[in-house]
């Protein structure tokens, strides 16, 4: 693959004949544009944190399904087929780069692209999926004649065990053996012979009986949900799935080996100049609005700031709002997070100068403070220094931060001790069930998801997208207030 | 005196008395003697060699050295990640040690005793490589089934169960799994271990054993749910209904109704009427028993009757309801079906205790168990150390182990059975895997010399 800043990419007949699940098997022979390298890795970033986020909330596997169909239209989609495989291909090459380089990343990638790999598969139709199987050079062989006549009556038993019979009490899976099928059909009627000779057709396309090594589909040894004979399973044609998924899991782990040795001995000094800050950058990056332009829900006075805080910031802000009020002083890091977080939330410059004012005059007088922090305030509006507008820190920036002694930052479902967090959450009104669910995704270390669930038992509704910003917990708050009272400040 | 990292173990081994007593049939003094002159140092050599014994140019000479083992001594101080170079030096540390268990772990990437310096950089570089499958069955894990016994103790009525367990699990890692190289060792009280030993099975992942492990678990029990086997389904799968009607039917119609009496008593017979789920059968047996309550027959007899009630009720009303449908089966597998430990196959990394070990509550050796003859085990019979001792006493013998007329003295019948019907086959086949490999990498090096 190689990466390009020409407006055209020429693109090899390779990619074209591809079916439309691609294994990721070698890296692809194409010229990518610099731009596409990024943004491709990025929109497929967001259907993996989809995965992710699925996979959390314990979503079944037909969920699954429909989740990932639905993400991979909404972000992967484009106008013709070749170029939705391109995409596709691209992005996955240039997230193995990314989540090569260290153990935490590998896995967390590997579980994604094998479960988003898992789910598009099932969604295909049985054609696709054996040719699917006939791309990875699997040596599985069909399980034909006297050997399969052995197996026969115990293959039934497998398939009743998993209840899949008929409801004329006879067992669905046809073993494909054509006399047997023939002979039955012929004591009966003919227009029921003819339907049953139809769905015999299907049928015997369908459940042919591979022979695999056991160790191929654990996933199937443990349910039971095969026949097993002296270290063979016969696997039918309809549990596909877990053969495939098993080889491209055992594939991309060995690649991804691979790629993270090719990017510490060579691509990353190589690339230090051009691919190695993208690189760098995309797995720690933060992918929503960056409320840098706060909207009309979020204009926010002085005198509301108190109520405000106590009724939609989240436990985060909210803890450094009431260190703030207590002590009258913010170290660096917290004054950073709260005081972006308030510019995002809608409050204006001169009012921001004005609160930090007030609460810092208590403390080291209003000389010191203009010195001092006023200066600081400023910048974070733009209006110092080389104009950045800063924008409020992301779930993902506040949760990697490292507060130390005297701060207050960070996030607390991270940094908090278990006791502390629990009387947080409970001057937040949740109750002991609510706290039990949250601390458990606490100690599973899914930290947004925490929040997700207390922003759930505060409102008392769902928030399916998750949180992954203050400043969208304050929006998704201050939404569902002003819903329910109209006219009074919230 | 220190702790090391610690690794909970197939067994729980908890040393509750500093000095142990001797009519336990343990102590420490024996235990020396026992290492001295009895423990069969190069048996259990050449068995986690695997072959590699240095003859051949195939073999890997720091294969055995990669090994975990793990010590725990007197006063529960347990050392682990102890690794030796050869035999000899192994006998050397057992001696100067003389652990009341030793336990073997996996055959690790590097020498365990060199893992901190690989273990810097981002990737982790100490992994284990190769590790046995290993069972372990506990019976007390059946307590909720046997009335004769609970807790740590044993005796002829319940240890059928582990027989059962042997010869359904043996069975099925040989020809469901086509496994070859399987031993059974006797964990020294109350259960049972098993060590599949083929090269494949010995190269599983975490993942594949944990596979392995499920295939087998049928038992989902706690004590929150009456019903805790499930058999849904229109059939029980082939394993199951082999293992059914060549092992667990008879057992439970027969030996097991002479020694627990399942359904002799109302406390016990209420168990099984709360796995119906149709309560009007469980009313009108109910009925029927409190009624005969009094009889005037055995408790065997008892049990076996009321069981042919049981069955005759459930099938009257056989197709009504498909959960009645595996009702009987699900009775006899709660009572008799293997229940593994499901932690301890399930990880590489797992520490099990080594066979020919000296269980320190019992004295018993660790012995080996054949699986064709399993009914004839008796572990109440099982060798101690006092009677090890008494008999190099009495005799006079010092016990060696390549002596032919070993396998007439109380522990050499069972080094001879380890060797003979384990041992042997075993690097028979691990010679002809290393020559077989050798000679594929000979043949590939070959080629890349082509010009």
């Amino acid at each position: 693959m190689e990466v390009i800043r020409s407006q055209k990419r020429t693109v090899s007949n390779d990619v074209v004949s591809t079916p439309t699940l691609p294994l990721y098997l070698t890296a692809p022979h194409m010229e990518v544009r610099l731009e596409e390298f990024e943004l491709f890795a990025i929109d497929r970033l967001r259907v993996l944190k989809g995965v992710s986020d699925g996979l959390a909330r314990a979503r079944n596997p037909n969920e699954m399904d429909d989740l990932v169909e639905t993400l991979w239209k909404e972000h992967m989609r484009l106008s013709n087929v070749s170029e939705m495989i391109n995409k596709d291909i691209i992005s996955h090459f240039v997230l193995r780069l990314v989540y090569c380089r260290s153990d935490e990343l590998k896995k967390w990638f590997l579980s994604m692209e094998t479960a988003l790999f898992r789910h598009r598969f099932r969604l295909k139709k049985i054609e696709e999926q054996r040719a699917i199987v006939g791309e990875f050079g699997l040596p599985y062989k069909a399980v034909i004649g006297a050997e399969l006549e052995s197996l026969k009556e115990r293959l039934g038993l497998v398939a009743r065990s998993h209840g899949q019979i008929s409801s004329d009490g006879t067992c669905n899976m046809l073993y494909f053996d054509p006399m047997f099928t023939l002979s039955h059909l012929a004591v009966k009627l003919v227009p029921f012979l003819m339907e049953k000779f139809l769905s015999f057709l299907s049928f015997a396309v369908e459940n042919i009986y591979y022979k695999v090594p056991f160790e191929e589909v654990p996933d199937l040894v443990a349910s039971r949900r095969v026949l097993l004979q002296k270290g063979f399973a016969f696997v039918a044609g309809t549990q596909l799935v877990s053969l495939v998924v098993t080889q491209f899991r055992s594939h991309l782990s060995k690649a991804l080996i691979l790629t993270n040795r090719k990017w510490t001995t060579t691509i990353r000094e190589r690339e230090k100049d051009r691919l190695t800050p993208i690189v760098e950058a995309l797995s720690t990056s933060y992918l929503g609005p960056d409320y840098s332009q706060s909207n009309e829900y979020a204009d926010i006075s002085l005198k509301d700031i108190d109520q405000v805080s106590k009724s939609s910031f989240p436990l985060c802000m909210r803890h450094l709002f009431e260190k703030l009020r207590e002590d009258h002083h913010l170290k660096h890091g917290g004054r950073m997070q709260l005081g972006l977080f308030l510019k995002g939330v809608g409050l204006k410059l001169d009012d921001a100068l004005a609160f930090w004012r007030e609460e810092f005059t208590k403390k080291v007088g209003s000389e010191r403070f203009d010195k001092e922090y006023a200066y600081a305030i400023r910048h974070n509006y733009g209006k110092e220094g080389k104009r950045t507008d800063y924008t409020p820190y992301a779930c993902s920036k506040i949760i990697t931060s490292a507060p130390g002694a005297g701060d207050h930052h960070g996030c607390p479902y991270r940094h908090f001790s278990e006791d502390n967090l629990k009387a947080a959450l409970s001057r937040m009104g949740l109750s002991s069930r609510g706290m039990e669910d949250v601390m458990d995704k606490v100690r599973n270390r899914h930290y947004q998801l925490a929040c997700t669930l207390t922003f759930e038992a505060v409102y008392g509704t769902s928030c399916d997208t998750g949180i992954n910003h203050p400043n969208q917990y304050f929006e998704e708050s201050q939404k569902i207030l002003k819903s329910k009272t109209p006219a009074a400040p919230v | 005196m220190t702790r090391e990292e610690t690794e909970t173990s197939g067994e729980d081994m908890m040393i509750d008395d500093p000095k142990p007593k001797i009519e336990n049939d343990f102590n420490v003094h024996y235990l020396r003697i026992y290492y001295g002159n009895l423990f069969p140092y190069t048996d259990i050599h050449k068995w986690l060699s695997y072959g590699h014994d240095g003859k051949h140019p195939g073999c890997d000479e720091y294969y055995f050295g990669r090994r975990e083992f793990s010590f725990t001594l007197e006063n529960d101080v347990y050392l682990r990640y102890k690794s030796f170079k050869n035999a000899s030096l192994m006998e050397a540390a057992i001696k100067s040690n003389f652990p009341y268990k030793i336990d073997i772990g996996a055959v690790y990437s590097v020498d365990p005793d060199k893992r901190h310096a690989y273990a810097q950089s981002g990737t982790n570089l100490f992994t284990p490589v190769e590790r046995e499958l290993v069972f372990d069955i506990d019976i007390t894990d059946y307590d909720d089934v046997r009335y004769c016994c609970s807790g740590a103790d044993v005796c002829s009525k319940c240890w059928p169960l582990m027989t059962v367990a042997i010869k359904v699990i043996d069975t099925s890692l040989r020809e469901d799994f086509g496994f070859k190289h399987i031993l059974w060792v006797f964990s020294g009280r109350r259960g049972v271990h098993c060590w599949v030993c083929d090269a494949k099975a010995r190269r599983l992942t975490n993942e594949q054993r944990s596979a392995v492990a499920e295939y087998f678990r049928v038992y989902k029990g706690n004590e929150n749910n009456a019903k805790k086997v499930d058999l849904m389904g229109h059939s029980l799968h082939p394993f199951l209904a082999r293992s059914y009607v060549d092992f667990i039917k008879s057992f439970f119609e027969g030996e097991l109704q002479a020694t627990q009496s399942i359904f002799s008593s109302k406390e016990k017979y209420e168990k099984i009427l709360g796995m119906i789920t149709d309560e009007d059968i469980q009313a009108d047996l109910r009925g029927k028993w409190e009624n005969s309550a009094r009889s005037s027959l055995s408790e065997e007899a008892t049990s076996l009757l009321r069981w042919e009630q049981l069955k005759k009720a459930l099938q009257s009303k056989r197709n009504k309801a498909l959960s009645l449908r595996t009702c009987v089966e699900e009775i006899v597998f709660t009572f008799t079906y293997p229940r593994i430990d499901l932690e301890v196959s399930k990880q590489m990394n797992h520490l099990l205790k080594a066979p020919f070990c000296v269980h320190p509550k019992t004295g018993r050796v660790c012995v080996p168990i054949d699986p064709n003859n399993c009914d004839e085990f008796d572990p109440l019979a099982v060798p101690t150390l006092s009677q090890l001792i008494e008999e190099i006493n009495s005799g006079g013998l010092r016990m060696d182990v390549d002596d032919d007329d070993s396998d007439s003295s109380l522990l050499g019948k069972s080094i001879k059975f380890f060797r003979s019907s384990f041992l042997e086959p075993l690097l028979k086949s691990c010679k002809e895997e290393i020559e077989s490999s050798y000679k594929t990498k000979i043949a590939k090096t070959k080629d890349s010399f082509s010009w």
